[in-house]
């Protein structure tokens, strides 16, 4: 393995990781939002979130960039209020992989949050507990599979990205290329196609890694949940 | 009752709907178990909800231990969290990924209540000393209800809320939790709302009855006053005594009803105690005077107050100095006999078909 491909793997993880935890605040208030409350334009909330799912990719890298480029609106005020700058850099990656990953983290939490019982949340309530504590010792724990799955599934989606990240931050090696990207580029290259196979086989490795470590951590919430029956580890 | 509640009382006086469903009710309730009793869909559920703060009546007032939890008119509505309570719900609604310990105490850990009662008091009081490291999921039905009915007791909760806390137990398993909610009711210094449609329940554990019917409360009173008659299609009487004497050679006790002596088995009663009893009208035979050479233990003098025929069956009510006891025998034996109202009659039950209902405390008055 070369310097040049740890490095494109560091910068895959860096970026997926970020890409998660970004989107995971904002998917989870949505989940609340779309599993616990009832509002008007619930149903287009619902379509909007779903959008980067069924848009193809480089539709939304487009609209990426129209909002988030350097001449874009909202890019604008990132740069201006935060000193946050997406074009062309790793955190535009991060960011065009949150966005993509966003309906996959947003899903499995809504249907375990659908799937706490509310009785229990009345019976905190009746205990005395505040709305915060409900929430941190009921609801969360209880919510705690679906958070997860949605957690592994947008790492590994975010890690694939493609279309979406190569049309609003390019392919630029050291800063945007992931691998995806390198792997496409290794593959334009005629003496590319060993690299290349190595990579596919480190992105084989990392899905993999990142699907058992769900299924153990699972597995571990499932023995605290629900005593002995856990033997079988489906979370 | 008539006298609002006093110091640690429970004062009820709302109206509200639940749904397109109207519900007003209006009582009291002293420290001991106050039954809200009725058929499902009376609307005990809905009072008790709106006591807990869960619903919300549309008027009216409820004050627990001098202190408002809800008054339309002044506009204060506590949320359940502040009410003080404790509930018991119909499911046993434990925190499935927490330890039983965890759940017992999850009121003062998660709901800061003060630490009332120590908790290996109500651990002993639920038999509950080998499952505190267990969860929730290994515990049987039972079980798990008294761990719901062990969380509720140590919120240090003002009025304890029950909410058919057997309904969802089998009858197996309900036999097995009724000597422990016997145990609560028995130590209890808060008022207790015990929701229920099962006579035998209410028979067991209430001081007084709150009768729900159709949303509204039909009567207040003991529960001989309200359950002395239908009881799932058959007529039973209560009676209420202290034990005078113990026979232990024969295992029989002797209970003292208002003068009258009545014998029954002795199993859990001891001298001095205060009991209610229970009698199906169908175990009780009438005769006009006295009779020699019978296996039966108890004739005890009667009065008929009413007779009132259906069918071929005639329910005869009885007055026992100031209980009342209910006979059932045919429309023809009640010809046959002659039976009058102002009758003496004697009363014959068999000592072995005298239940005993309830232990109740010794400082408690009974009627």
């Amino acid at each position: 393995m070369t310097e040049t491909e740890t490095a494109i793997i560091l910068l895959s993880a860096k970026v997926a990781i970020a890409a998660t935890l970004c989107a995971l605040p904002p998917a989870f208030a949505v989940a609340w939002l779309l599993a616990r409350r009832r509002f008007a334009g619930k149903g287009l909330l619902q379509a909007i979130v779903t959008l980067p799912l069924v848009l193809p990719p480089v539709a939304t890298g487009y609209g990426l960039l129209l909002l988030f480029g350097t001449q874009g609106p909202l890019g604008r005020i990132m740069e201006a209020v935060f000193g946050l700058t997406f074009a062309f850099r790793w955190t535009g990656a991060a960011l065009a992989a949150g966005v993509m990953a966003f309906p996959l983290l947003v899903r499995p939490i809504r249907l375990s949050l659908e799937a706490v019982d509310r009785g229990l949340e009345e019976a905190a309530a009746t205990l005395g507990a505040p709305r915060v504590i409900v929430f941190l010792t009921v609801t969360l724990p209880l919510a705690l599979p679906g958070l997860l799955a949605g957690a592994v599934l947008a790492f590994a989606k975010a890690l694939g990205e493609f279309g979406a990240t190569i049309t609003f931050v390019s392919n630029i090696p050291g800063e945007t290329q992931t691998l995806s990207l390198a792997i496409y580029a290794l593959l334009q290259s005629p003496t590319g196609d060993a690299a290349a196979l190595r990579l596919i086989v480190v992105s084989i490795l990392l899905a993999l890694g990142a699907v058992l470590l769900s299924e153990w951590a699972g597995r571990l919430i499932q023995r605290g949940g629900d005593g002995q029956r856990g033997g079988d580890g489906r979370a | 009752m008539g006298k609002g509640a006093a110091m640690g009382g429970l004062e009820v006086d709302i109206a509200g709907k639940a749904g397109s469903f109207a519900v007003s009710a209006r009582f009291t309730a002293e420290p001991g178990v106050t039954a809200l009793f009725g058929r499902s869909g009376a609307g005990k559920s809905t009072i008790l909800k709106m006591i807990a703060g869960t619903a919300r009546p549309d008027e009216g007032r409820i004050v627990a231990d001098g202190r408002v939890l809800f008054d339309a008119a002044a506009g204060i509505d506590l949320p359940a969290r502040a009410r003080g309570i404790g509930f018991v719900f119909q499911e046993d609604r434990l925190f499935p990924h927490l330890s039983v310990r965890r759940n017992l105490t999850y009121a003062r850990w998660a709901g800061r209540r003060a630490a009332g009662r120590p908790l290996p008091e109500v651990v002993a009081l639920l038999g509950l000393e080998d499952h505190l490291d267990r969860l929730p999921g290994t515990l049987s039905g039972g079980e798990r209800q008294r761990v719901a009915i062990g969380r509720a007791l140590l919120a240090d909760p003002r009025i304890l809320l029950m909410d058919e806390p057997l309904s969802s137990l089998d009858r197996q398993r309900r036999a097995e939790i009724l000597p422990y909610l016997e145990a609560v009711a028995g130590e209890t210094r808060i008022p207790v709302i015990y929701v229920s449609h099962e006579t035998d329940e209410v028979a067991r554990l209430a001081d007084r009855v709150v009768a729900v019917e159709a949303g509204r409360v039909r009567a207040v009173g003991s529960p001989a006053e309200i359950l002395g008659g239908e009881e799932g299609g058959e007529t039973v009487a209560l009676l209420e005594g202290r034990v005078t004497g113990i026979d232990p050679h024969y295992e029989t006790a002797t209970v003292d009803i208002g003068g009258a002596r009545v014998e029954l088995p002795a199993p859990g009663l001891t001298a001095g105690a205060r009991v209610r009893l229970r009698v199906r009208a169908s175990d009780v035979a009438i005769a006009t005077r006295p009779h020699d050479g019978l296996s039966i233990r108890n004739q005890l003098s009667c009065t008929v107050e009413r007779v009132s025929v259906t069918g071929s069956a005639a329910d005869v009510l009885l007055a026992l100095g100031e209980q009342r006891l209910v006979s059932r025998i045919t429309g023809k034996s009640a010809d046959t006999l002659g039976l009058a109202v102002g009758q003496e009659v004697v009363a014959l039950v068999k000592a072995v078909s005298v239940e005993r209902a309830r232990l109740m405390r010794p400082d408690e008055t009974g009627e």
